[in-house]
């Protein structure tokens, strides 16, 4: 049954973007925590989605899920901030802080909010189809 | 009798599940509007149902099999549906081909398609029951 396997689909969707939300909340909660799990500056991490074949027998050709393959912490060198002040400081008085890029979480936030209704509007529209579907021979 | 109504009905029934077909692909493209790699597909209905019924399959190319042995090239779509990859409008840097207002543009009038061919439906059957009771 075809449009049953557009839920899987997009409930795959759905479950990949709140994921990529998810880490978008923590690293905008994390942008000034300078002590870590781990003791350092907290790392920005990114999800990474994968396309991998979904419904059932088989899965034919073209219909792909998403899931989240990894998640991966940015690379990219931590903020340095003046504040000698700051328990945290070095000897010169820089303090690494998170290398959290607050636009681009905003930005990330904003496309995932925006790919996860449209996989609500995809599904609405497979149950409308399933629902008119049941009502042949009435 | 039966198979005279089952044929009456066959194109249709075809037609539905390949628009139901299509409709999972399309979702597949929308759901993988993010992910790398990703390059959106799509089949022509028109070339498709027009193949199936003229009982050449979907139009898409099967391996041959002279042995028992042989594997199977890729798993078929539903009635052998040649599937293509969409040609790119717009490159993206991660790879990734789905354009969000076609996929939906195209989920829409696909949706609208279906809903036209459960009506076509119901009202093919309300003929035959028509038929039905006027020899009884």
């Amino acid at each position: 049954m075809s449009l049953s396997n557009v839920f899987a689909i997009s409930g795959s969707a759905l479950t990949a973007q709140s994921a990529r939300l998810n880490t978008t909340a923590s690293n905008l909660a994390n942008a000034d925590s300078i002590v870590g799990a781990d003791g350092k500056p907290y790392r920005s991490k990114q999800v990474v989605f994968k396309a991998v074949p979904m419904g059932e027998q088989g899965a034919a050709v073209g219909s792909m899920g998403v899931r989240v393959s990894q998640v991966v912490e940015s690379a990219a060198p931590m903020r340095q901030v003046y504040d000698p002040s700051n328990p945290a400081a070095d000897e010169k008085g820089m303090v690494s802080m998170p290398n959290v890029n607050v636009v681009e979480e905003m930005v990330n936030m904003i496309s995932a909010s925006r790919s996860y209704q449209n996989n609500v509007e995809v599904m609405n529209t497979a149950k409308a189809l399933m629902q008119k579907t049941l009502t042949i021979g009435q | 009798m039966i198979d005279r109504l089952d044929s009456e009905l066959s194109t249709i029934r075809t037609a539905m599940n390949l628009r139901a077909y299509r409709q999972e692909v399309l979702a597949s493209n929308i759901a993988n509007a993010d992910t790398p790699q990703y390059k959106a597909r799509d089949f022509d209905f028109a070339t498709t149902l027009g193949n199936v019924m003229a009982g050449k399959g979907g139009g898409a190319l099967q391996m041959n099999q002279t042995s028992m042995r042989h594997i199977q090239g890729e798993p078929g779509a539903p009635y052998n549906a040649d599937l293509k990859y969409r040609s790119e409008y717009q490159g993206a840097v991660d790879g990734n081909t789905v354009n969000m207002d076609i996929e939906r543009a195209d989920f829409a009038e696909n949706a609208l398609q279906f809903e036209t061919l459960i009506t076509v439906v119901r009202t093919r059957l309300g003929d035959l029951r028509t038929a039905l009771q006027a020899t009884s």
